[in-house]
């Protein structure tokens, strides 16, 4: 196989890879993967943020990157974790932040916003199903660690927020 | 990631130890929560940030391996070390009490690790930078919660007030190991790996007393008298803390998940 061709059939396999706690998504959509090459002893070298320190999927996602890449026949590979720079739900692709918000989860809002530094930011965030930017934060800590839990006072539904970090 | 570590520094170790094992023993002790916490949200609020930390303790342990050179991994140096081994600072290891003491002690933890990690984040160690900068974002999240819950507690009814308070007087002399500088402290200052222990003082001290302020809580007395459980000197605590942590590993010899 071309180097090209080598590497797409790599991404092609990544993008199939859901990501466990929200398989709506795909690990590139969540902007997991940092970079796909091949290596001058011809190893392909797929590198990998992991998202929280604590999440539990981490070691899941990265099993099933192996599994993928094994069964997409690009030959040799390594999986590396890379810690820096750290990953930001900024790196979540536009396709992503679509499949989340048609999921019923409120995309998270861009750290350029500046949301970062506010230790107690909390904007309204606008209820997915009627709109309503009445709404409050029940749980900064949700199902998992990058969502939080929401409740609309008008339609008085519970919904989830991906966290900006 | 891949960069290769600096063997053999025994300096570097025990600072890699003493992070790392903050942040083991809170989130050990957060855990025993599970299924005990005043309200489902409280009960996935606080074993969220268990998880973060035991994360966080993971890739500080894990490193703190690498640099110590003798092949432990990070279950080996977790799991199997003894009482006098642990080096965080005396405060992680105190017991949960009640909601309140909980919310304290993770108060004055969480300013404490923000401070650092915002400044650790640009130390002269390229992988603890790394981790640093990684674990700040969390730690934001941990001290919004932590925080929140003070405010509330502090500035709620006369029965959260007089508990919250009981719990910052009964806390607070922990405090003191925090910011008592060492020999550790010191060299890894002068190396540029880590921030003067007075700079991250000055930020926790502001951070604590505006929290304080908007608590409605009276800040305690500082005590000279100072624990070391970063030299390995605990309070009677952390001995049946490692007792049910270590359990597993000890009866069950190199099991894995």
């Amino acid at each position: 196989m071309r180097e090209d061709a080598r590497k797409a059939a790599a991404w092609r396999a990544l993008a199939a890879v859901e990501d466990p706690e929200i398989p709506a998504l795909s690990i590139v959509d969540l902007g997991l993967v940092r970079g796909v090459e091949i290596q001058a002893d011809d190893t392909l070298h797929v590198r990998l943020s992991p998202t929280y320190s604590g999440c539990p999927a981490t070691d899941v996602i990265r099993r099933a990157v192996e599994q993928a890449l094994g069964k997409a026949d690009t030959g040799r590979f390594v999986v590396t974790p890379v810690l820096a720079p750290a990953w930001t739900s900024d790196w979540i692709t536009a396709e992503g932040r679509a499949k989340l918000a048609a999921y019923g989860i409120v995309p998270p809002r861009s750290l350029a916003s500046g949301a970062r530094q506010g230790l107690r930011d909390d904007a309204p965030v606008a209820c997915p199903r009627c709109r309503s930017l009445n709404s409050v934060c029940v749980s900064h800590f949700g199902s998992t660690p990058c969502k939080a839990l929401h409740r609309c006072s008008d339609c008085l539904e519970p919904f989830e927020v991906f966290k900006c970090i | 990631m891949s960069a290769a570590a600096p063997v053999g520094s025994p300096t570097l170790l025990r600072y890699l130890l003493r992070l790392g094992d903050l942040s083991l023993v809170l989130g050990q002790r957060l855990g025993e929560w599970v299924g005990h916490a005043p309200a489902i949200e409280e009960d996935l609020g606080l074993a969220n940030i268990a998880l973060d930390m035991i994360g966080q303790a993971r890739l500080l342990l894990a490193y703190a391996g690498e640099v110590e050179g003798g092949g432990r991994g990070e279950d080996e140096i977790a799991l199997l070390r003894e009482h006098g081994d642990y080096l965080n600072p005396v405060l992680a290891e105190q017991p949960n009490g009640d909601f309140g003491q909980t919310i304290v002690r993770q108060v004055l933890i969480d300013a404490f690790q923000l401070e650092l990690y915002e400044r650790l984040a640009s130390s002269a160690d390229a992988r603890l930078a790394a981790i640093a900068a990684k674990s700040v974002k969390e730690t934001r999240y941990h001290m919004r919660y932590s925080g929140g819950w003070l405010v509330r507690l502090g500035d709620g009814t006369a029965e959260s007030h007089a508990r919250a308070q009981s719990a910052l007087d009964r806390l607070w002399p922990y405090t003191v190991e925090l910011f008592a500088e060492d020999e550790v402290d010191r060299a890894m200052a002068d190396d540029g790996i880590a921030p003067p222990l007075a700079a991250v003082e000055a930020g926790w001290s502001a951070r604590i007393g505006e929290l304080l302020g908007e608590a409605t809580l009276e800040r305690p007395r500082d005590r000279p008298y100072t624990w070391f459980g970063k030299r390995g000197e605990h309070s009677e605590h952390l001995g049946y803390l490692l007792a049910e942590m270590q359990y597993l590993q000890r009866a069950y010899p190199g099991v894995q998940w």
